[in-house]
This record gives C-alpha cells, sequence and structure tokens, in this order.
C-alpha cells in the first residue's frame, strides 16, 4: 500500500489531533509520517488469517463498587489554567 | 565513608548500625547533584528541603525501619508526587503540582526511601535519548558528548552518576532498559500488570509498566519488591500471584535453559555489542546454563506494530492535555481555537508526530490495515514467545543494537531513532518482565547491556539470571 501523505493530508490528521501546524512544518512532517508509515506497512505483509487482534494481557478484576474519598475539590482545581474554585467549576470559553 | 558508592542494600546497613543516618546519605546526594548535574542534567527539579525534612524524621523517629530506610532515590518526571513540580519533559504541563501521589512512590517512601527530585526524560516519554524534553537532553556520564539514552534517561544518568543508589523509570517500548544499558547501571521492565500505574502518566497504557535502576541487580530487585503487587486503583494490576523477585537471587543459573533469537542478530547490530552480548553468553554457559537457539519470527515486525500500537493507544490518551483542567492554556475565540493553540504550543515535534500518526492510524478508513492488523501481528509476537518458553526458561539478546550514539546524530531522522528500540519492544507488546544488565564496555569505554526476557509473572528467574551473570566478570563494569 503506498503511503505518502500529502500536506493536505497532514492537515487533515492534525486537525483530527486537535492540532494546529504551522504551514511552513507540514512538508516536513508529511516527509516524516510517510517514511514511518512506509516503515510501519511490513506488518500489511503477514498473513494474519483467523488471528485474534491482541485483547490485553490481563484480566481485570473487579473491584467492590463502594465510595472511597476522591481527591480533593479543591486541590484538583487549583491546579486549573481557570477555576471558580469557590463554585467548583472549571472555565472555558462560550461553547453555545 | 564514600556513601555514594554505596549500594541500596549496604547503605541502609550503614544506616541500622549507627555508621551514618538518613540525613547524611541524602546531604550527600544533594551535593553530588549541586556540583556535577550542571553538566550532566539528570534532574528537572531538586526538592532538597522536603527531601531533608524527611530524612531528619527517619532519623529522630523511633518507627520501624523500612527495606529502604534513609535510601535517596530519584523518580522519572512522569510520576506523580503530592505537591511536587511535575512535567513529563513537557511545556504543557506548565507549573502542574499533582494533588496526590503515584502508588509506587506512596509504596517507596512507606519503606523509608527517600524522594531527591524529578528526572528529565524526552517528553511524554516519546524518545530514546532525552532530546526530546522540552527542557533539553540529559548527557551520557561515560562521555557527555554522547546521548543517555531514553526516555528514562535522567534516571539512567542519576544512579550511573551515583547521585543517587536508585531510580524508577518508566517503560513503554525499552525507555529502562535501554538507557540502563547505554549508561551501564541495571534497569527492569516488570511484567506487565505487576506494578500499579496509578499516578504516573499515561503514554500507552496497555505496554506503559514503571520499572527499577540500580547499579547491583539485587538492589533492582528489592526496589521492584517494594513498588509491586495489587493496587485497586490501577484494575490492571496484581491479577496473578507472583513469586518475590528477590526470592531466587542466589540460585546460579545451573540448568535453566537459556534462548537466543539468532535470526534477529543477523542485521543491524554494532560489532562491539555482539562480541560483548557473545562474551555473556559464554559467561552464563561456563556458569551451567545452557545456550540454545530459539525462533521469534514475527518479531521482525516488532517495531512495526509497536509505532502503530502505542502511538494509537497516546493518541488517545493525550486527549486529556486540552488546556481545561491543569496545566497551560493559549486562550482562543472558541474552545475549538483553544484546544489547538494549546496543544501546538505545549506539545513538541515528537509528540506531535506520534500523535498524529496514532491519529491516522486509527482514523476511517486506515484502522483495519493499520491498527486492526498491528493488534492481530502483536498476537502472532506473543505467541510465538509462548512457544519459545515451552523450550526455554528466558531470552537473552543485546538490550541495543549500538553503544550510546551522539546528541543530534538521530534527531532528524525518526526511523532512525525508533529503531534503538528493536530489541526492547518485541517483550514489551508481549507483556513480559526483562532486565537490562551491564555486560562490558566496548574499546572507546561505553557500557553495552544483555537483555534477559522471562515467561509472564515470572520476574523472579530474570533477577535470578542476570544476578548470576553479574556474579561473572563479563558482567562487572561499574
Amino acid at each position: 500500500m503506498g503511503s505518502q501523505l500529502t500536506r493536505a493530508d497532514v492537515e487533515r490528521i492534525a486537525e483530527l489531533a486537535r492540532l494546529a501546524i504551522e504551514p511552513g512544518d507540514a512538508p516536513r512532517f508529511a516527509e516524516q509520517l510517510s517514511s514511518i508509515l512506509d516503515y510501519a506497512t511490513s506488518v500489511q505483509r503477514v498473513d494474519t488469517t483467523n488471528v485474534p487482534p491482541h485483547a490485553g494481557v490481563a484480566v481485570s478484576p473487579l473491584r467492590a463498587d463502594s465510595p472511597v474519598d476522591p481527591l480533593d475539590r479543591h486541590a484538583v482545581l487549583e491546579q486549573a489554567p481557570d477555576a471558580n474554585v469557590d463554585a467548583g467549576l472549571f472555565r472555558v470559553p462560550k461553547v453555545l | 565513608m564514600d556513601l555514594r558508592s554505596l549500594s541500596a542494600h549496604d547503605l541502609r546497613a550503614a544506616i541500622e548500625r549507627g555508621e551514618t543516618s538518613a540525613e547524611a546519605a541524602v546531604q550527600s546526594a544533594l551535593d553530588a547533584i549541586a556540583a556535577e548535574d550542571r553538566k550532566l542534567h539528570a534532574f528537572l527539579t531538586v526538592a532538597g528541603d522536603r527531601a531533608l525534612a524527611r530524612a531528619r524524621q527517619l532519623d529522630t523517629s523511633g518507627d520501624r525501619r523500612g527495606r529502604l530506610h534513609g535510601v535517596p532515590v530519584a523518580l522519572k518526571d512522569n510520576l506523580c508526587v503530592r505537591g511536587m513540580k511535575t512535567t513529563a519533559g513537557s511545556r504543557i504541563l506548565g507549573d502542574y503540582a499533582p494533588p496526590y501521589n503515584a502508588t509506587a512512590v506512596e509504596r517507596l517512601e512507606a519503606e523509608g526511601a527517600v524522594v531527591i527530585g524529578k528526572t528529565n526524560c524526552d517528553e511524554f516519554a516519546m524518545g530514546s535519548s532525552t532530546e526530546h524534553s522540552a527542557f533539553g537532553p540529559s548527557r551520557n556520564p561515560w562521555d557527555p558528548e554522547r546521548i543517555p539514552g531514553g526516555s528514562s534517561g535522567g534516571s539512567a544518568v542519576s544512579v550511573a552518576a551515583r547521585f543517587t543508589p536508585i531510580a524508577l523509570g518508566s517503560d513503554t517500548g525499552g525507555s529502562v532498559r535501554q538507557p540502563a544499558a547505554l549508561c551501564g547501571v541495571v534497569g527492569a521492565k516488570p511484567t506487565y500488570g505487576r506494578v500499579s500505574r496509578y499516578g504516573l502518566l499515561a503514554f500507552a497504557s496497555s505496554l506503559d509498566q514503571i520499572g527499577p535502576f540500580a547499579r547491583t541487580v539485587a538492589d533492582a530487585a528489592l526496589v521492584q519488591d517494594v513498588i509491586d503487587g495489587p493496587d485497586p486503583r490501577d484494575a490492571t494490576c496484581g491479577t496473578h500471584a507472583a513469586a518475590p523477585c528477590s526470592s531466587k537471587i542466589d540460585r546460579g543459573v545451573e540448568g535453566l535453559r537459556i534462548g537466543v533469537p539468532r535470526h534477529l542478530l543477523e542485521r543491524g547490530v554494532d560489532a562491539e555489542v555482539s562480541a560483548a552480548f557473545e562474551r555473556a553468553l559464554s559467561a552464563l554457559a561456563a556458569s551451567g546454563a545452557s545456550v540454545r537457539a530459539v525462533e521469534l519470527t514475527h518479531s521482525e515486525h516488532a517495531i512495526a506494530v509497536y509505532y502503530l500500537v502505542a502511538t494509537a493507544e497516546a493518541s488517545s490518551n493525550l486527549a486529556r492535555y486540552d488546556g481545561v483542567r491543569y496545566g497551560a492554556r493559549v486562550e482562543g475565540g472558541s474552545l475549538a481555537a483553544l484546544y489547538a493553540g494549546t496543544r501546538s504550543r505545549g506539545f513538541g515535534a515528537e509528540v506531535k508526530r506520534r500523535l498524529m500518526l496514532g491519529t491516522y492510524a486509527l482514523s476511517a478508513g486506515y484502522y483495519d490495515a493499520y491498527y486492526l492488523k498491528a493488534q492481530q501481528v502483536r498476537t502472532l509476537i506473543r505467541r510465538d514467545f509462548e512457544r519459545a518458553f515451552e523450550h526455554v526458561d528466558a531470552i537473552a539478546l543485546p538490550t541495543s543494537p549500538t553503544p550510546a550514539f551522539k546528541l543530534g546524530e538521530r534527531l532528524d531522522d525518526p526511523l532512525q531513532m525508533y529503531l534503538a528500540d528493536v530489541f526492547t519492544v518485541g517483550p514489551s507488546l508481549a507483556g513480559l518482565p526483562a532486565i537490562s544488565v551491564p555486560c562490558g564496555l566496548t574499546a572507546g569505554r561505553l557500557p553495552v547491556g544483555l537483555q534477559i526476557t522471562g515467561r509472564a509473572w515470572d520476574d523472579a528467574t530474570v533477577y535470578q539470571i542476570a544476578a548470576a551473570f553479574e556474579r561473572t566478570n563479563e558482567g562487572r563494569v561499574l
């Protein structure tokens, strides 16, 4: 499979990843990502007929669903770039 | 008494005998860092006052002496300590000081270990050299023109430079083992699920494990024994009973079978690394192990699988850094602009590359060809190991195909950087325990590491073999 990414591809992927790429950086990212993908396409040559995808090396145990003390709300909100600590709220720009 | 050269075991014993104190041990570590770390840059944060206060408390309280009583420890800067600045080598976290402790940190402190500070690493543990740290690279104590390996490079340097006898790192695809090899110290990646990941900033959750650095195998085993075991705060942890890592450390290798996947060594291995590896195998054979060939057919695809799976998981895990709940924020007119602005300014180039690669591998139209396919090949890689372990007790490989490279040498070629992990990603993908133990020096006096991989949950045999090798002449470096 050809995996040469164009500048437009890089811009589309960056948008999906919530990144804004400087226009000057797009060609270099396109070249580097294409080279990595070219290497990674080696997996496509492996016969995986009837092979299940890896699904975790350990079986997760279940714990009792009992209430515990959560992180202190003040301490958490104090780490936010913008919050109303007294009201217990993070602040973000208007969405609607 | 030269406190800096003591192992954790010997330091604790000296304190027990009253020959020195926790405060003296901590002061000695702080003095060494103040004098020498300007050059090596192992530490991003040195928590001197907190460490001295804790040490004095240990010296004066009549409490039970823990297994690491008074022993200074360095922590990779992606491990949370309450109130201590934690960056993961990134600018996006700003001055973040977590409101909670990682479980591994809590367990170390409960046994009397004293946290000296936080060590440098590639941003969010993504790299093999520490050159992707937003705060500049660390340097290899054996040759400061060279990288210490990564991503847990600062922790490896702290132990190699004798700032601290022990340190913690995190290993996703080799990030403890590779810097341990390149700095001439011991570094281990536990079986996936042995050590709680609570309080470790996540990179790739199906691979991440916290692991110890030390200058002796016995110290590394002790540290893992202190930090491992079930934790209700990590549902992937402690699903299986297992023997302690230290339990067989004095037994030797008589009768053990060690497999070597020769077919993986045909290309790309430095001649001096090859020679050191062959001498290590001879030393193990001379100690009574039987060395035989094994096949890990699909491991030739391990790097490809790893960089698809790990980046896919990272693209999901790092979505949390959006400028809302913690760290830095770049304001924008809209919420979408705030996200993109914060992430573009906050993340470095390597993190952006990996987030885009992972996003692509998971995106509509490419998921089956990349992510799903990689997870199928991962199953085959794991099955190869399981088949090999029907015939052998452990598998040996060089930890890294080359000794430490020069700063800047691979920075513009991400793929070359990724190939540094060629022998370490296989055990990670299969969830297996693996250790790197020093196995000699090149003519240019650069350390080489021997990697021993074991069966899942059989970390004890991995430490047993590493300890036996350490007792041979080939195992003596530092």
